[in-house]
């Protein structure tokens, strides 16, 4: 009976001693804060002053979790002569995360760049209706946004730096190669240069 | 022998008793979870939990005493102490250093073997009273398996006695020589595979087996009196494991033992706990019927094997 069940019965010794002496996977999660992967989704913050009140992430969202509450503002004219303009101002931004599926599509959608996946994930409440989550709670997660990860080696350059390191409109332009840029571009752009000279 | 020496003797026995099942239950705790890649209790007493034994034991004393309706009062309320006190009592004549043991008594192995078969009747009375039918089945296996292997621990300890030609566990640690080691080999081996069994530990719990029985005869017990069944068997493992230390790993035999005698049967004795919790943690549970077929038909004929070899050697002054 025990004859060929003898190997078995060493290895099973073996394997819980080799264990033993290695690391344990145990994380000590609140003592030691836990190796969060990049890009981790753990709370939408919001970054008010890009916000525009334009409302898309709220279409957006699947589950109609972003309340936003905004009036106009008559700006005065900048110089005198001028018309006058208006523009949003945000009276209200919460994100209801009890409803939140954490889909990113708000972020996605965001055309200014108002919102922002943080790390954050300790926010944990005992009644469900504290979860929703007002532009002051939302502002305060931004500190915690991480630092966009740097681009891969001979990336193109991003659409952002091309736009701003092209020369700005009405310059002379027209006669290509003939005339030199009135000022150098913005941002040291080689590449974008040399596509408007000849050469 | 005056009335102090022997408060002083009692004191240190039970100070014992309290102490060194807390330290193998706390060893247990932290090998048992590296073993299986945790670890363990971390928060209790702060260091590395090392008080987590002690909170189990504040909870347990916290508890409601509750006795069933259907039970049998009186035992139901006896066994956790029967249970217990025998092993106290073992341990109470185990020597731990030259000339010292709480109670030096001439047979004290036949002492020992005596107490420790007791501590399995507090099973069976809990088994038996609690009327339940998941503690009946427990108590009468534990009853099963009480019967099968006090065998093969008697002929292994007896063994050992011949071969020290004594029955004083202090003489037979002093006869004790290294030869005794491949010796006494098939000796050591049915008394560590049987011991384990008599303590109804993992791989040999099938009396209490949770997945099928709840928790065997111990299912109906709350608070301090299921609190004194784990002791009891935390007892059970220091003294099925001073007891090896001393038959067979010559108990404080080893450098400096006029002085570090003690240090020595201890360490050897925690030795020989760790292996019986690192077969807790590996193997799986033996069945019920292969328990009994281990018993008859590997221990028992191994020890008469051993006993055989025992007295020859003896006779031919090996």
């Amino acid at each position: 009976m025990t004859g060929p069940r003898v190997p078995g019965v060493l290895k099973g010794l073996a394997t819980t001693a080799r264990t033993a002496l290695r690391p344990a996977h145990t994380s000590e999660y609140p003592d030691v804060p836990p190796d969060l992967p990049p890009r981790s989704r753990g709370v939408i913050a919001l970054l008010e002053e890009n916000c525009t009140s334009c409302m898309l992430c709220a279409r957006e969202c699947p589950d109609w979790c972003i309340h936003i509450d905004s009036h106009k503002e008559t700006v005065p004219a900048p110089a005198p002569g001028g018309r006058e303009r208006q523009r949003n101002v945000l009276d209200r931004f919460a994100i209801d995360f009890s409803l939140c599926m954490y889909c990113g599509i708000c972020i996605e959608v965001c055309p200014f760049d108002a919102l922002f996946w943080s790390p954050q994930f300790e926010y944990a409440e005992t009644d469900i209706r504290d979860l929703l989550h007002e532009k002051e709670r939302l502002g305060g997660w931004m500190a915690s946004v991480p630092a966009p990860p740097a681009l891969d080696e001979r990336a193109a350059p991003p659409a952002e730096e091309t736009a701003a390191s092209r020369p700005a409109r009405g310059g002379p332009r027209g006669g290509a190669g003939r005339t030199p840029p009135a000022r150098p571009p913005r941002t040291v752009r080689p590449r974008v240069v040399e596509s408007e000279d000849p050469s | 022998m005056s009335a102090l020496e022997v408060t002083l003797r009692a004191l240190s026995a039970l100070a014992a008793f309290l102490v060194l099942p807390l330290v193998v239950g706390q060893a247990e705790h932290k090998v048992m979870a590296h073993m299986q890649g945790r670890l363990g209790p971390m928060y209790a007493g702060g260091f590395h939990g090392w008080a987590q034994l002690v909170a189990d034991g504040v909870k347990f004393a916290q508890k409601e005493d509750i006795v069933p309706r259907a039970a049998d009062r009186g035992v139901f309320r006896l066994a956790p102490a029967v249970a217990l006190v025998p092993y106290l009592v073992a341990l109470a004549v185990l020597p731990v250093h030259p000339g010292v043991a709480a109670v030096d008594v001439p047979g004290s192995v036949l002492v020992v073997l005596a107490a420790t078969a007791v501590g399995a009747l507090g099973t069976l009375m809990a088994g038996w009273s609690s009327a339940n039918k998941y503690s009946l089945i427990g108590g009468l296996r534990a009853a099963a398996q009480l019967v099968s292997y006090e065998l093969p621990i008697v002929l292994a300890v007896a063994s050992v006695a011949i071969a020290g030609g004594s029955l004083s566990l202090m003489a037979l640690a002093d006869a004790w020589t290294p030869w005794w080691l491949l010796w006494q080999l098939p000796g050591a081996v049915v008394f560590l595979v049987a011991g384990v069994a008599e303590l109804q530990r993992p791989p040999f719990d099938m009396p209490i087996a949770d997945a099928e029985l709840v928790m065997g005869a111990w299912t109906e017990y709350t608070g301090l009196r299921f609190a004194f069944f784990l002791l009891a068997e935390y007892a059970g493992i220091v003294v099925v494991s001073v007891l090896f230390a001393v038959l067979w790993l010559g108990g404080w035999q080893g450098p400096f033992d006029d002085t570090l005698g003690w240090l020595w049967t201890l360490l050897k004795a925690f030795g020989v706990a760790i292996v019986v919790v690192w077969v807790r943690v590996s193997w799986p549970r033996l069945r019920e019927d292969q328990l009994q077929r281990l018993a008859w038909l590997w221990l028992v004929p191994l020890g008469l094997l051993q006993l055989l070899l025992t007295g020859v050697g003896v006779v031919s002054g090996w």
